[in-house]
């Protein structure tokens, strides 16, 4: 399969890639990693006229903190989160989701900001965005504007990002030191998307629940943040009672395709169970005081 | 549409070409500088039959556009024995431990092995289906393989081989 023809720039900064962006108009698609794009270029479901490589600008690869906020750029891959000392110790749920994304060879060229600026319902990274809160930087050439990742997905690859604009990073206030996570994915082999996952923030004091935050993917053609669910076991000390109400306020929010991965009703039911096990599992890893 | 210049080092050697952007990296390897071991299986960045080393990672040569391979440093199944033909340690464990049969997944597993056992050279069996799990074989239910690579890991680790395939 060979994609159709375009114009390859590699613009050196930032800047001149958002100039190029605005220039060359809607025909124009910034390149990160490719592993979304290309794979669609090869089966002419894309065919822009120009691709503006992001890979090559340095200052949008970068993992760093920022007045105890991280800050992860674009271009970062999920090998490189996988990898990061800094995101293992502030945001472990993001290497625990990045090593259930595809395999070795995609994870070196997939990147952050590929995956949750292209509004694939079956990508992992926008439900953990949603479920940790971040904000989503863009620039164009009317300058920059943050989002909420809550506020960001508006369909299947429908968003919020104008045309031009390129989605320079994410920015996430860490959870505190102590807090449990967990990303459970259902996939049916290596590399699929999930017939089901979902991702699990919280804090405890003592026995009880004290903060918690839960967000969905693949079962809508957005990801779904379960504000309801998360709130049936906030003040509780995880008991059935209040599993199985959150289970039942996550499954309510639920809209998935019937398709290869399973008819809608079983895939609710399994988003179901994701959220009980995700919920559990964070609760045991969190600390009684975070 | 304009061509463009693009540089790289493959298999040691300094490669200067004039690509359309279009032209993925694997059909550049093997049509224009006819390196013909990194396959096309998938088409699709499933298989890892056209895996290839750059800049000490594995990618699918398959998903990526050989402009964005610009100055980096390619290594496929063709740079892996030495140049007087002695075979590579993972080569020589495949051949052992009958780590093939038709032999197509071979060329993208010996390539992404070879990156796995530079990032962890002991791995347990476990770790390596883990860092093969983009690369796909249909003939040898994966058992060889494991074998193939743990026979190169230990080679390359300096100790002695004993075990042989059963």
């Amino acid at each position: 399969m060979i994609p159709g023809t375009f114009d390859y720039h590699r613009p050196a900064s930032l800047h001149e890639a958002v100039r190029l962006l605005a220039d060359l108009g809607e025909e124009a698609r910034p390149l990160a990693g490719g592993h979304s794009l290309i794979p669609m270029m090869k089966l002419r479901l894309a065919s822009p006229e120009h691709l503006v490589d992001l890979r090559t600008i340095p200052e949008l690869r970068q993992i760093r903190q920022e007045d105890g906020r991280i800050v992860i750029g674009a271009t970062a891959t999920q090998q490189e989160i996988i990898a990061s000392p800094l995101l293992q110790e502030r945001l472990p749920i993001l290497a625990e989701a990045a090593h259930l994304i595809a395999d070795p060879q995609v994870r070196a060229m997939g990147t952050l900001g590929g995956n949750v600026a292209n509004g694939d319902p079956g990508n992992d990274m926008p439900a953990l965005m949603q479920c940790l809160g971040a904000r989503y930087r863009l620039l164009g050439a009317g300058g920059e504007r943050a989002i909420a990742a809550r506020d960001f997905y508006q369909g299947a690859y429908v968003t919020a990002l104008e045309p031009g604009e390129i989605l320079t990073g994410v920015e996430i206030d860490p959870p505190p030191a102590g807090h449990g996570w967990a990303y459970e994915k259902l996939k049916r082999k290596v590399g699929d998307y999930a017939t089901a996952a979902a991702a699990v923030v919280l804090t405890r004091s003592g026995d009880r629940v004290a903060t918690c935050s839960i967000a969905l993917t693949n079962l809508a053609e957005t990801p779904l943040w379960a504000e309801e669910a998360a709130a049936a076991v906030t003040g509780t000390a995880l008991d059935p009672d209040a599993l199985k109400a959150a289970r039942r306020a996550a499954e309510a929010i639920m809209s998935p395709a019937s398709d290869g991965r399973g008819p809608a009703e079983y895939r609710v039911s399994v988003g179901g169970v994701m959220t009980v096990r995700a919920l559990q599992r964070a609760y045991a890893r969190a600390a009684t005081q975070a | 549409m304009a061509k463009s210049q693009v540089t790289m080092t493959v298999n040691g050697r300094s490669v200067e070409a004039l690509v359309e952007p279009r032209t993925l990296l694997i059909h550049f390897l093997r049509e224009q500088l006819e390196l013909t071991g990194p396959h096309i299986g998938c088409d699709t960045s499933h298989c890892g039959a056209c895996t290839v080393d750059m800049n000490g990672l594995s990618v699918k040569s398959c998903t990526l556009f050989a402009v964005q391979a610009e100055g980096a440093e390619i290594t496929t199944i063709e740079g892996m024995a030495a140049p007087d033909g002695t075979l590579h340690a993972l080569q020589e464990g495949f051949r052992q431990m009958h780590g093939l049969q038709c032999g197509f997944c071979t060329p993208g597993m010996i390539v992404r092995a070879h990156r796995l056992l530079q990032e962890n050279p002991s791995p347990t069996d476990a770790e390596i289906r883990a860092g093969i799990s983009g690369n796909l074989c249909r003939c040898t239910g994966y058992q060889n393989i494991v074998k193939a690579i743990q026979y190169a890991a230990a080679k390359l680790r300096g100790e002695e081989i004993r075990e042989a395939a059963e």
